[in-house]
C-alpha cells in the first residue's frame, strides 16, 4: 500500500509534452489512404485474376509501382501508429514495450518484404 | 488496463427481495447493494413500489425505497433539480442522473447501479476522489500574468459565448464512467469531464496561460486517449459534449506545430 495523495496520482509522473506529431501523423497518412487505397484497389482488381505475365506488367507500370510503394510505406506507418495506440490501450508494463515492439518491427518487415518484391517487379 | 471478468469479489449475487405492496401500479426496482462492513460480495436487491405514490424520477424512487422500505439503501443526492451531480449512477444501463431521470422514460423494471468502472464506496456511491484530483490538475481556475486591473476583468460578449457549453458541467462524472478510454486508463487518461473542463479554461480570453494548459496536456495519455468514442457526448444529462471539447484541444495542438 502505498501513501500518496489523490493529487500525486492524479499527476503521476507528468505531461511528456509530446503525441501531437502522433495524432498529425495518424491524420495525415489517413487522408493519404483515402486517396491511395481505392487507386490501389482498381488497379490490384485489375491483376487479379489474370495470368503471372499480366500482373508482372501491370504492376511493373511506373504509375501501379509507385502507388503500391507508396501504400506500403503509408498504410504500413498508419498500421505501425494505430496498432501502438491500441497496445497502449489495452496492455500494461512489459507486455505493453514488447507488443509495441512487435508491431512496429512487423510494419518495417511487411513494408521491407513488400518493397523488395516491388522492385524486383518493377526493375 | 483491460479486464475481461469481474473480480472475485465483486461478481454481484441475487440479493434480498422485499415484500411486494398492493395497489394497482407496482413497479420492480432492482438495485446494486455492496456494504464494505460484512465482507460479502455485492448483491441486486429486489423492491417494489406502487407508483401511484410515488413522484416521477427516479431519485423520487429512491427515496421513497430510503424512507419506506429498507433505510439502509445509500445513495448521494442533494438538489434534486440536476445542478449539484450528486445523484449520478447507472440507470436503464444509461449513466445520467436520477434527480432529472423520468422514470416513464424506462421501459420495463428499473435497474440501478453505481457509475460503472469506479470503486465502490457504498452501494450506490463511487468513490470519485481520483476524478476530482484530476480535475485540480487541470488547474480549473483563472491564471493571469498582467497586473490585476483596478476594477475587473474585462470579456467581450462574443467571448464569453464560447464558454457555453462547457461552463454549465456538474461534474457529475456520467462521461468520464462512460468512456471506454477512461475505463482502461483511468490512471494516466484525465478523461472527458477534466478535458471539457481544461477546454473551458483554455478558450477563456481572460486566461493568460494558454500555452502552459496545452503544454500540460500534451501527452499520448492525458488528452490522446480520446479515440472519440463519443459516449461521453450521449451519455451526458446536461446535454454537453465532451469530445467536442476534446477535439478542440487537439485543434489547438496542431496549430502550435503545424
Amino acid at each position: 500500500m502505498q501513501y500518496l495523495t489523490p493529487r500525486k496520482s492524479a499527476e503521476g509522473n507528468g505531461s511528456a509534452h509530446t503525441g501531437t506529431e502522433h495524432h498529425w501523423a495518424m491524420t495525415v497518412t489517413a487522408a493519404g489512404l483515402c486517396f491511395l487505397v481505392p487507386i490501389w484497389l482498381y488497379i490490384f482488381g485489375h491483376a487479379l485474376g489474370q495470368s503471372r505475365e499480366v500482373v508482372l506488367t501491370t504492376f511493373a507500370q511506373p504509375f501501379a509501382a509507385i502507388v503500391t510503394a507508396l501504400i506500403l510505406i503509408v498504410g504500413m506507418r498508419h498500421f505501425a501508429m494505430g496498432a501502438t495506440m491500441m497496445i497502449e490501450d489495452y496492455a500494461r508494463g512489459t507486455t505493453r514495450k514488447v507488443l509495441v515492439i512487435g508491431a512496429i518491427s512487423l510494419s518495417w518487415v511487411i513494408a521491407a518484404t513488400g518493397l523488395f518484391a516491388l522492385i524486383r517487379i518493377a526493375l | 488496463m483491460v479486464q475481461f471478468t469481474l473480480p472475485k469479489n465483486s461478481k454481484i449475487r441475487t440479493g434480498k427481495t422485499w415484500p411486494k405492496p398492493e395497489g394497482k401500479a407496482i413497479r420492480k426496482f432492482q438495485i446494486y447493494r455492496w456494504n464494505p462492513d460484512d465482507g460479502e460480495n455485492p448483491r441486486v436487491d429486489t423492491y417494489f413500489i406502487d407508483m401511484d405514490l410515488c413522484g416521477p424520477m427516479v431519485l423520487d424512487a429512491l427515496i421513497k425505497i430510503k424512507t419506506e422500505i429498507d433505510p439502509t439503501l445509500t445513495f448521494r443526492r442533494s438538489c434534486r433539480e440536476g445542478i449539484c451531480g450528486s445523484c449520478a449512477m447507472n440507470i436503464d444501463g444509461i449513466n445520467t442522473l436520477a434527480c432529472i431521470y423520468g422514470l416513464d422514460e424506462i421501459k420495463g423494471d428499473v435497474k440501478i447501479y453505481p457509475l460503472p468502472h469506479m470503486s465502490v464506496v457504498k452501494d450506490l456511491i463511487p468513490d470519485l476522489t481520483h476524478f476530482y484530483a484530476q480535475h485540480a490538475s487541470i488547474m480549473p481556475w483563472l491564471e493571469t500574468k498582467t497586473n490585476r486591473p483596478a476594477k475587473e476583468w474585462r470579456q467581450s460578449i462574443d467571448d464569453r459565448s464560447k464558454l457555453d457549453g462547457l461552463y454549465e458541467c456538474v461534474m457529475c462524472a456520467c462521461c468520464s464512467t462512460s468512456c471506454p478510454s477512461y475505463w482502461w486508463n483511468s490512471d494516466r487518461y484525465l478523461g472527458p469531464a477534466a478535458l471539457l473542463h481544461a477546454y473551458r479554461w483554455i478558450i477563456d480570453s481572460r486566461d493568460e496561460a494558454t500555452g502552459e494548459r496545452l503544454d500540460e496536456l500534451e501527452d499520448p495519455f492525458k488528452l490522446y486517449r480520446c479515440h472519440t468514442i463519443m459516449n461521453c457526448a450521449k451519455t451526458c444529462p446536461k446535454g454537453l459534449n465532451p469530445a467536442k471539447a476534446i477535439a478542440e484541444i487537439k485543434k489547438m495542438m496542431v496549430e502550435r506545430v503545424v
